[in-house]
């Protein structure tokens, strides 16, 4: 059965392509010129703080705003062409909304009734989506009475329908509990291993970073860096912190010792000594603290998180 | 176009409005006020009972004038500043549905509700007063329904307009009480002071034309030229050509009401 998956064959292939994008609001550039490609079968994360352009960006490729310059394709197709591509590839797109708002009057399966009716599809899966996010047990109240979490899964539930091969969701585990964040990525996880290409959004890097296979970090309207985990930390080659323990009457020793070495800052703290240094003086700096012999109470290591990477980008 | 992303939306503004019983508030305020018409209405001549289908009609006409618009407009204001200010305007619009589709479905559905409440209100008077009434008075009250949907569907049409064009609901339901207002009472004033202060020479032949531009008049023209007992109470008979007053053409004319502002809305919602 699987290996029949239409979407499975894709893997690789560029499912979203965009070039030269922009969306400018008046004298507000949202999106200010960029480029991407994600392949099928990936799963990728858009990661940026408040106001970088992430949600225009999806709003684009949705076909939701007009594109101020440049071009989007979705599985090849130009969004905004119009024509008989345009519902065609709505079918096959899933998208939860930052904020998502539903019908308050209607339950979750009335809800999901509406939407599965508007892609075209069968309502008879409709139980099973929402015993995926694990609504079942309030399928027949309204969403008047829902909580935020509940909410956030029927919006993610509705995104589910009439199994899309490419899923936008914008802040997905927004509202979330910690449990709950788990289960969504797991199903992110099985949705993959089916072939289905999927884009989230996120500010919190600690939360996507392990689980994504590439993610791009936009700031200010444009990708600042797109790449695997590993590959942008590699790439950007961030500087080593040492937390080197001594007592405060032997800071100015460690000072002495480090002097004739390529170090950054250092920064005296309570009870230890945080030094920065590049990665290629990172032996080194071991050497030189090995030197001091006994005054050295404990040294540890920290290496760049993709945190660091990230602000680095966004200042 | 899929008609079947049509009925979707249409379906759902309907039944929506079914469930929180505003078709039911609305068709019983059609019954309550037609009933108190047909039976009261001639109290104040010193006798209570129903009085003739005309002039019943007649004081319908003039209720109905003020409150189907104001109904319609209520209706219809906010179908899409209220999905887009609530932010549910965006989903929808991701999904395999035009623009077109989802305005046509908006407007099917509020239409239907309306036009169900309209029918069931007064319907059930009729029902009521059927005893009373040969088969021409029936048509004449036939007539009078069918005309208060027409006029409601063009107010609605009037309504969802504006919804498409206004940036958020307060400044929509300003922009609907203002329509009402014009419509129902400045056009009417404006026309008549032009006539007085002109002495009549100016606009008097035009005047019937003038009226056709607006929705209410044309329900008023419609019913009245429908009855020939309350042609002349009005005075209006002697301005109005009866080439104009053929029901089959009122009739487009109010077509024309709803087509167009929806078109207009259609245009400008296209992005
Ligand atoms: N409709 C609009 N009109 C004017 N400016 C807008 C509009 N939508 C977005 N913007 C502006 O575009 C910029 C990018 O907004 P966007 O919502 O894409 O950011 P984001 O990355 O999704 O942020 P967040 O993480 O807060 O959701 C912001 O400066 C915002 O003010
Ligand atoms: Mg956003």
């Amino acid at each position: 059965m699987a290996d029949t998956s239409p979407a499975l064959n894709e893997a690789g292939k560029a499912m979203i392509v965009a070039r030269g994008v922009r969306k400018h609001f008046g004298a507000i550039h949202a999106v200010d010129g960029v480029d991407l490609d994600i392949r099928g079968g990936e799963l990728f994360g858009l990661i940026g703080h408040n106001g970088a352009g992430k949600s225009t960006l999806f709003k684009m490729m949705l076909g939701l705003i007009p594109i101020t310059a440049g071009e989007i394709r979705i599985d090849g197709a130009p969004v905004g062409a119009g024509g008989g591509s345009f519902r065609a590839v709505r079918r096959k797109v899933g998208y939860l909304p930052e904020n998502v708002v539903l019908y308050d009057n209607l339950t979750g399966l009335e809800t999901l009734d509406f939407f599965a009716r508007l892609k075209g599809v069968s309502p008879a899966d409709n139980m099973r989506v929402l015993e995926r996010v694990g609504l079942v047990h309030a399928a027949r109240r309204r969403v008047r009475e829902y909580s935020k979490g509940m909410r956030q899964r029927l919006g993610f539930a509705q995104a589910l329908l009439g199994r899309p091969r490419i899923l936008f969701l914008d802040e997905p585990t927004n509202g979330l509990d910690p449990e709950a964040i788990r289960g969504f990525y797991a199903i992110l996880r099985q949705l993959r291993s089916e072939g289905v290409t999927t884009v989230i959004t996120s500010h919190i890097l600690a939360e996507i970073q392990e689980r994504v296979d590439r993610l791009a970090i936009m700031a200010a309207g444009k990708v600042q860096a797109v790449g695997t985990v590993a590959g942008l930390r590699e790439r950007m080659d961030l500087p080593l912190w040492f937390d080197v323990r001594v007592a405060p009457a032997d800071f100015e020793a460690v000072r002495a010792v480090l002097g004739h070495l390529p170090v950054g800052a250092v920064e005296a703290h309570d009870d230890h000594v945080a030094v920065q240094c590049a990665r290629e003086s990172k032996m080194a700096v071991i050497a030189a603290l090995a030197s001091l012999d006994g005054k050295v109470l404990d040294l540890s290591v920290r290496e760049p998180s993709l945190e660091d990477v990230f602000f680095g980008f966004s200042d | 176009m899929e008609f079947s992303q049509i009925t979707t939306i249409a379906g759902k503004e309907f039944w929506d409005r079914i469930r929180n019983r505003w078709v039911l508030a609305v068709a019983l305020v059609f019954t309550v006020f037609a009933l108190s018409i047909a039976y009261f209405g001639s109290a104040q001549q010193g006798a209570v009972g129903f009085r003739s289908i005309e002039v019943t009609i007649a004081s319908l006409v003039s209720l109905v004038i003020y409150l189907i618009p104001l109904i319609a407009l209520l209706l219809g204001f906010d179908a899409i500043v209220g999905e887009r200010e609530r932010g549910s305007l965006d989903l929808l619009l991701s999904m395999p549905i035009t623009r077109f589709e989802l305005l046509l479905g908006k407007y099917l559905g509020l239409a239907g509700a309306l036009t169900f409440s309209t029918i069931a209100g007064f319907g059930l008077v009729g029902i009521v007063l059927s005893a009373q009434l040969d088969l021409n008075a029936l048509f004449h009250y036939f007539g009078f329904m069918l005309s208060s949907v027409l006029l409601g569907c063009a107010f609605l049409s009037l309504a969802v307009m504006l919804s498409v064009f206004a940036s958020d609901r307060t400044r929509a339901s300003g922009l609907a009480i203002a329509l009402w207002f014009f419509f129902v009472l400045i056009f009417d004033l404006l026309v008549l002071g032009v006539l007085v202060v002109t002495g009549g020479q100016w606009g008097g032949e035009a005047l019937p034309y003038v009226m056709l531009l607006n929705p209410a008049d044309v329900f008023r023209i419609l019913n009245i030229f429908t009855l020939e007992d309350v042609r002349t109470l009005y005075g209006l008979a002697t301005v109005f050509p009866a080439t104009l007053a053929q029901p089959w053409l009122l009739g487009l004319v109010m077509a024309g009401w709803i087509a167009a502002p929806l078109a207009i809305a259609a245009w400008r919602f296209r992005r």
